[in-house]
């Protein structure tokens, strides 16, 4: 059993990345995860191909003789919204702020987040002391409001948008990569490496950040989720993604006074925001399973 | 338990009966049998040792028995487990809770994980005894402190207001056998139960188990790796290997004529205290009488801060090694010996430069300095490098051991490409391991095999002298041989000193051609093997002797000399200090620290 099981592991090893993927594709809710995102992202990117309209035209018949947006129909299949613009165009084009929200500010969040806790963590002392405080103090404060407060300092842009959330955002990975890293310097290997005379950067990059980078990796793909939530958040309170570029949050903002009359102006972007965040979430903690070195040598 | 082999206790009654018990466990390449056919009779007030290296099923056995194994990885695929009439495996869960205490209680090897570490002592003990009796809580209270005088353990009312972590391992395990014994369970069943803890410790633990034993008349099923523990308290034997029974006697015979060779081997390579006796430590290295010193240490002091109270100040200190000296010449083997926290491996730590220390430390004539950057130390530890305890945990389990192993020369730039290559598989061949070997990652080898990965990265530098701490205590008995007939070798080929750390009585006195006895920081004896092993003279040296087990069920004694107590603890208030022990020569430079 032994040697089956070396073949195993051999087979894995050399496989690498693939080892990985097969082994996230065994999970339905992964599965399901990534047809998700797929779908989403592939709107996005083709947009301009699948979107039935222009996102930003307003339709003559778009709107009913009193001035009402329309139900969806055999025209305009998820209805339109009050200015008679197509509901699914602007949700296809919206998906393309919300992913390049998702993508680059939860990026510039993960990379800035695992850098100050990589630094804390292992270097302790004053350095520790800093940079954690100041990671406390930033957790302390109400994001909301920190973004409402930049938001109205900078004219509001897409990429404004994006620094804003990713200056909220980085606090929790911090915290995480800088629990992990503090665990990791104390294990004996790093000791080890230590008596052999290995040097800081060495041991910090050949040595923590290969041990990190599977918990950077969920964390990073679960926050994408809160980033795509927190652009609707600050889209809605107007203060996003500004009119008339599309963004799933700012649609819900506009269209919320008709929300008794036109149910479906407030509903399909909705759930446009539940599906990309529950996708995201799912293949994060497949990841996490998928990833976390206890469960190796399982397969 | 009497110097005389036990004779068949016909007349006592059988309580637990186990038949063709056979344990599965789920694996990836299906099911596998880790119990496979065990059966044995277990009499009132008898001890039963089941005796087995690592993956032997000896834990399983005992699982199996308590209906602990973790269903449905584990389970019991098939035999009966018989116990006062009842058939243990066809019972369901909520019956089985009864028993469990009631009928069969447990003790495990780290008292502090099977402790609730948020709730005192009373309230667990109390929780204990309520659990199986319908009592009321201050009788409840009552019997817990009447427990707890049971096992000696000293303040009994104050250690029921205590928490788990503010008790050392010893009293722990008292507490936990305890707890076990709380209901006057017909069976307990002890895994490894003195493996974590000293030798001191371990002899008061076994004590005890006995002495209760003759009180309750409890049978016990010890399972242990250590041949010095069965010998000292097994009536019968059952040695297993590979799930199976290869070997089940009276304590005596099993050990006077082992029937089975797996049996024979495994006790030929059980290290025996006083086997080195009357030889004088050969060393090719030593003979022309002036063997170059490699290590020199003087007046070694290391000590650690404890912060505490709201303003976080200095309020203790540790004092881990206080004004130790010692050396280490070409070729020679040092013992250093002592139990937890008196040192012995802050030393290791200092002499490569991980802790930080005061005093002098030079390593081939250079002196090594204090808090200096990891390229300014390079120089040093290319004579003196480190072997650690657990070479798992050791090894970067992400990278290939191969890399692993080179690694040391890449960081001081001394080989690359072919070259290191070359050297690498060079350093894997003269550590008995194969060149292909090289791509696989750590997990893939055994404990043993590991280690020689750790000695050959520790070779990679040519060093002067290894400091190895503990190195073999994790391993196997018969890898353990193995793995300390290849540092002998190396020594004898390369003219390698040792600084070997460990708290093995009878390992030091195999390897050692000096041995240096620690206690609270300070050495308290010094002098050659022969000197401290058949000659010792402090008082604390000749109480660890004695309190190690011996392998030898002929030898076997009534009752441990050792004294109860705890050893004190290195922690002192800010401001005092450790006095400094000072030394005789009784003879030939066997210096023995000076009663106080």
């Amino acid at each position: 059993m032994s040697v089956g099981e070396t073949a195993v592991q051999e087979a894995a090893t050399a496989t690498g990345e693939r080892g990985v993927m097969q082994r996230l594709f065994r999970r339905k809710t992964a599965v399901f995860a990534l047809v998700l995102i797929v779908v989403i992202v592939g709107a996005a990117v083709l947009a301009p191909l699948v979107a039935p309209y222009d996102p930003n035209e307003q339709f003559f018949d778009g709107l009913t003789l009193e001035g009402a947006p329309l139900p969806p129909g055999p025209q305009f299949w998820l209805g339109t919204d009050l200015l008679g613009r197509d509901l699914l165009s602007r949700l296809i084009f919206g998906a393309q702020t919300s992913l390049i929200i998702g993508v680059v500010a939860n990026g510039v969040a993960a990379a800035f987040g695992a850098l100050v806790g990589i630094l804390a963590g292992f270097f302790r002392g004053w350095v520790e002391t800093v940079l954690m405080r100041f990671t406390d103090l930033m957790m302390a404060f109400p994001a909301l409001l920190l973004a409402i407060t930049l938001a109205a300092l900078f004219r509001p842009s897409l990429w404004i948008v994006a620094m804003v959330i990713a200056m909220v955002n980085w606090v929790q990975m911090a915290r995480v990569v800088y629990t992990e890293t503090r665990s990791l310097s104390e294990r004996e290997f790093i000791v080890a490496e230590r008596s052999m005379g290995a040097g800081t950067f060495r041991i910090l990059f050949r040595h923590v950040l290969p041990h990190l980078l599977s918990s950077i990796v969920v964390f990073g793909t679960l926050g994408i989720s809160t980033t795509v939530l927190l652009e609707a958040t600050l889209s809605y309170l107007g203060i996003g993604v500004q009119p008339p570029t599309p963004s799933w949050g700012n649609i819900i903002y506009e269209n919320q006074t008709y929300f008794t009359s036109a149910p479906w102006l407030v509903f399909f972007p909705g759930i446009a925001i539940i599906a990309l965040a529950l996708g995201f979430n799912l293949l994060g903690d497949a990841l996490r399973e998928v990833l976390d070195p206890t469960q190796k040598g399982r397969h | 338990m009497s110097e005389t082999s036990p004779t068949p206790q016909t007349d006592k009654k059988t309580v637990l009966s186990v038949r063709d018990l056979k344990t599965a466990v789920a694996t990836p390449q299906g099911q596998k049998i880790v119990v496979d056919g065990l059966s044995f009779d277990l009499r009132e007030g008898e001890t039963l040792c089941i005796a087995g290296e690592s993956g032997s099923g000896k834990s399983m056995t005992a699982l199996s028995i308590m209906r602990l194994l973790p269903e449905p990885m584990a389970r019991i695929a098939g035999g009966t487990i018989d116990l006062g009439g009842r058939d243990l495996t066809a019972l369901g869960e909520s019956e089985m809770r009864k028993v469990r205490g009631d009928d069969v209680a447990m003790i495990f090897q780290e008292p502090m994980t099977s402790l609730n570490p948020v709730l005192t002592i009373g309230r667990q003990l109390r929780e204990a005894v309520l659990a199986h009796e319908s009592v009321s809580r201050a009788k409840a209270d009552a019997r817990a402190l009447e427990i707890l005088r049971d096992v000696r353990l000293s303040e009994p009312e104050q250690r029921l207001k205590q928490y788990p972590h503010e008790l050392s391992g010893g009293m722990r395990q008292r507490v936990m056998i305890a707890m076990a014994l709380a209901c006057h369970p017909k069976v307990l069943i002890a895994d490894e139960p003195t493996t974590a803890l000293d030798v001191t410790i371990q002899a008061q633990i076994l004590q005890l188990m006995r002495d209760l034993q003759k009180e309750t008349g409890t049978a016990i099923v010890l399972i242990t790796h250590d041949m010095g523990v069965v010998a000292e308290m097994a009536d019968r034997v059952i040695v297993m290997q590979h799930g199976r029974i290869v070997e089940d006697n009276a304590v005596a015979p099993l050990f006077a004529a082992p029937k089975d060779p797996y049996t024979a081997e495994l006790l030929a390579a059980v290290p025996k205290l006083g086997a080195m006796a009357g030889k004088d430590p050969a060393n090719a290295h030593l003979q022309d009488g002036a063997a170059a010193k490699v290590v020199e240490v003087e007046d070694l002091t290391v000590r650690f801060n404890l912060k505490g109270g709201v303003l976080h100040r200095v309020v203790s200190r540790v004092h881990a090694v206080e004004g130790v000296g010692f050396d280490l010449h070409r070729g020679e083997t040092l013992g250093l010996v002592g139990e937890s926290g008196c040192g012995k491996s802050t030393i290791g730590k200092a002499l490569m430069n991980l802790v930080p220390w005061e005093g002098s430390i030079r390593v081939c004539g250079e002196h090594v300095m204090r808090s200096r950057t990891a390229a300014a130390d390079r120089g040093y530890r290319r004579n003196l490098q480190m072997v650690f305890q657990d070479p798992y945990a050791s090894l970067d389990p992400r990278m290939t051991v191969g890399d692993l192993v080179g690694e040391p020369l890449v960081i001081h730039g001394l080989a690359r490409g072919q070259e290191l290559e070359d050297r690498v598989a060079g350093l894997f061949r003269r550590v008995g391991l194969t060149p292909e070997q090289m791509r696989r990652h750590p997990h893939e080898f055994s404990g043993g095999q590991r280690q020689r990965i750790c000695i050959a990265r520790a070779l990679a530098l040519e060093p002067k002298a290894i400091v190895a701490d503990e190195s073999v205590s994790a391993l196997d008995v018969s890898v353990q041989a193995q793995v300390l007939d290849l540092m002998k070798e190396l020594q004898d080929e390369m003219g390698l000193a040792y600084l070997f750390i460990s708290h093995d009585m009878a390992v030091v006195e195999q390897v050692s051609h000096r041995v240096a006895v620690m206690y609270l920081g300070q050495i308290v004896e010094v002098g050659t093997r022969r000197q401290i092993f058949e000659n010792p003279q402090h008082s604390y040296t000749k109480k660890l002797l004695k309190a190690v087990p011996i392998p030898d069920p002929g030898r076997r004694r009534d009752a441990f000399e050792v004294p109860t107590g705890e050893i004190p603890s290195p922690v002192l208030p800010l401001g005092q200090s450790v006095e400094r022990v000072r030394y005789v020569d009784v003879g030939n430079r066997h210096l023995v620290a000076e009663a106080p």
